[in-house]
């Protein structure tokens, strides 16, 4: 090769990464980021969207957010949503996952088992939503099958009264979810050593004992990292709310996404549904740094 | 070596059987349910007691749902947009995924953090600028608006996914290619595609499902029937007729069936998928 071709190589190897890059920051920059600035703005603006010429609006559509109490009720329901859901998600996923991990029960049966375990994730949230409405409708089997074993006295309204619909939503949303965890502990089970047991077999450990002092510590990373995307995914549920309770009765289900869907869409006060977006985000964005910390940590 | 006959071990592996199968039953009962009640007719549905297994099995509710050519339109659509998605979707990912995996460049870091802390923005914050830009530009209630948008979400994953699958790849591979004097494209296309194939599955697959089961924006930026699709359509279902349980479960049936056989047919390829944000 020749110096000059050599010089006119490198400089296509240097351009070439940023070529092959520019389709997808071209569509992230001005879908994705773009867009976020513009919310930004939107909260800051008096009748956003709405209008050409919106005027400043200062803080005020965050103000008057942080003085509505259903945006703190809001805020508190999403949070027991998402505590409740991610910790029974991790700790059925857990138990699923050292269920069939176990080798006492026929290989045959545990790959059966492990795909009809996985079911729930199959289905999407609008399904999900449609198929809990069935089951506990007033009239329907779970209530009937409650009444007969003399658990509950009368028909309850699962979704439709204010004392069980958040429980009932969270109860849904547990059982739609624990397999991303199953699925994963599965995969780190597996890859645990051997010998750590056979060790631990030596010195006479019992059975809890090397799940305590091996197992969930091997699991440790795993747990945590899924933890923490499904707490942040989970944070943004819609649909399965949406679809079951809308939020109701009298704002007993009302999330963060719910609240700023109904902020923007059926009031539209799209400002102030920015403002609430935007609080949203940063909520997010506080997790994803502390997300990202711990996966580069690794 | 485990001792496997003491009356203590028996009965440990009993109980594990019984929670194995109170396990299945709490996973599978609603979807066995849901099946069920989508064979029953809708008088039967509320019977008390409750028939596990249809008395009287009718076809009546999937009839209903596949003889209507609006509820055949939200199937349609939804096919057509994570189709078209998908292609989309693939292709951009794997140019930025080659970008990724073969070259050296500044900034590399900062844009691989940019692209994995995207997958955590939450949909409801870019939904209201969104609906300001597709309104303005009038794409209002067209397939352009849906497959941009969720392009958008789709797109981090995707990177990711396939970024993940060329590094498993070996380099010396395309680097034979340079050495041949050919261009780091030509390696791309002759080299790289054709053994990435089932990396380019389990990235299709799970776009393909991200498409399918996204309902917030399809609620917002579309608006007339004939636009809608199957996550929406299951939704309309519930607020026209809201006692038509036998349809609205044959349409859940229906609208699972693509994820189901998926599922089924290339299990791996859909976990790897599935689990790919999380498993690194």
């Amino acid at each position: 090769m020749t110096r000059q071709k050599r010089s006119h190589h490198r400089l296509k190897r240097a351009v070439a990464p940023y070529l092959y890059l520019s389709p997808s920051l071209l569509i992230i920059g001005l879908l994705m980021l773009l867009p976020m600035v513009t919310v930004i703005g939107y909260s800051f603006q008096n009748s956003a969207v709405l209008r050409r010429d919106p005027s400043f609006a200062g803080l005020k559509h965050y103000q008057a957010i942080f003085a509505d109490p259903v945006f703190w009720s809001s805020l508190w329901h999403t949070l027991y949503f998402t505590c409740m859901s991610v910790v029974f998600h991790m700790t059925i996923g857990m138990v699923f996952a050292l269920m069939l991990n176990s080798d006492r029960i026929n290989p045959t049966l545990r790959n059966i088992l492990r795909v009809l375990y996985i079911l729930p994730w199959l289905f999407t949230a609008v399904i999900i939503a449609v198929i809990w409405r069935l089951l506990l409708e007033p009239n329907g089997v779970v209530n009937s099958v409650l009444m007969q074993m003399g658990i509950i006295g009368s028909k309850v309204e699962w979704f439709s009264s204010p004392e069980t619909a958040l429980h009932a939503v969270t109860f849904a949303n547990i059982w739609a979810g624990y397999p991303l965890f199953m699925v994963s502990l599965l995969a780190g089970l597996q890859g645990i050593p051997k010998d750590f047991y056979e060790a631990a077999d030596i010195d006479g450990a019992k059975a809890y004992q090397k799940l305590i002092f091996i197992t969930i510590p091997q699991l440790m990373p795993i747990i945590i990292s899924i933890s923490l995307l499904d707490f942040i995914w989970t944070m943004q549920v819609f649909p399965l709310i949406w679809i079951t309770t809308g939020g109701g009765p009298i704002y007993s289900t009302e999330v963060l996404s719910t609240y700023t869907y109904k902020l923007a869409f059926s009031s539209y006060n799209l400002s102030q549904a920015s403002a609430s977006a935007v609080v949203i985000l940063l909520i997010s964005l506080g997790l994803t740094l502390f997300y990202i910390r711990y996966q580069k940590a690794r | 070596m485990r001792k496997r006959h003491t009356p203590k071990d028996r009965l440990i592996t009993v109980a594990l059987h019984v929670a194995l199968a109170a396990g299945l039953f709490f996973a599978a009962f609603p979807i066995y349910w849901m099946l069920s009640s989508s064979f029953k007719s809708n008088t039967e549905i509320f019977a008390l007691p409750p028939t596990v297994l249809p008395k009287a099995f009718t076809l009546e509710a999937y009839a209903a749902i596949l003889g209507d050519p609006v509820k055949l339109r939200f199937f349609f659509n939804s096919y057509f947009v994570a189709g078209a998605v998908t292609l989309l979707t693939v292709l951009i990912a794997l140019l930025a995924a080659y970008g990724f995996s073969r070259f050296n460049f500044r900034g590399k870091g900062s844009l691989n953090t940019l692209i994995i802390s995207t997958q955590t923005i939450p949909p409801i914050t870019l939904l209201i600028p969104f609906f300001g830009l597709v309104v303005s530009y009038g794409i209002f209630d067209t397939y352009v608006a849906l497959i941009l948008t969720y392009l958008v979400f789709t797109l981090p994953y995707a990177i990711l996914l396939m970024t993940g699958y060329l590094n498993t790849l070996p380099r010396d591979l395309d680097e034979a290619v340079a050495v041949d004097g050919g261009t780091s494209w030509t390696a791309l296309w002759r080299v790289i595609v054709p053994i990435s194939l089932p990396g380019i599955v389990a990235t299709s697959v799970y776009t393909f499902l991200l498409c399918w089961n996204e309902f917030l924006f399809a609620l917002t930026l579309t608006k007339s029937t004939s636009m809608r699709t199957v996550p929406i359509g299951i939704q309309l279902l519930m607020g026209q007729h809201a006692f038509e349980w036998n349809q609205m479960m044959a349409m859940s049936v229906l609208g699972s069936l693509p994820l189901l056989l998926i599922y089924l047919v290339a299990q791996r390829f859909f976990l790897a998928g599935m689990t790919a944000g999380s498993v690194k």
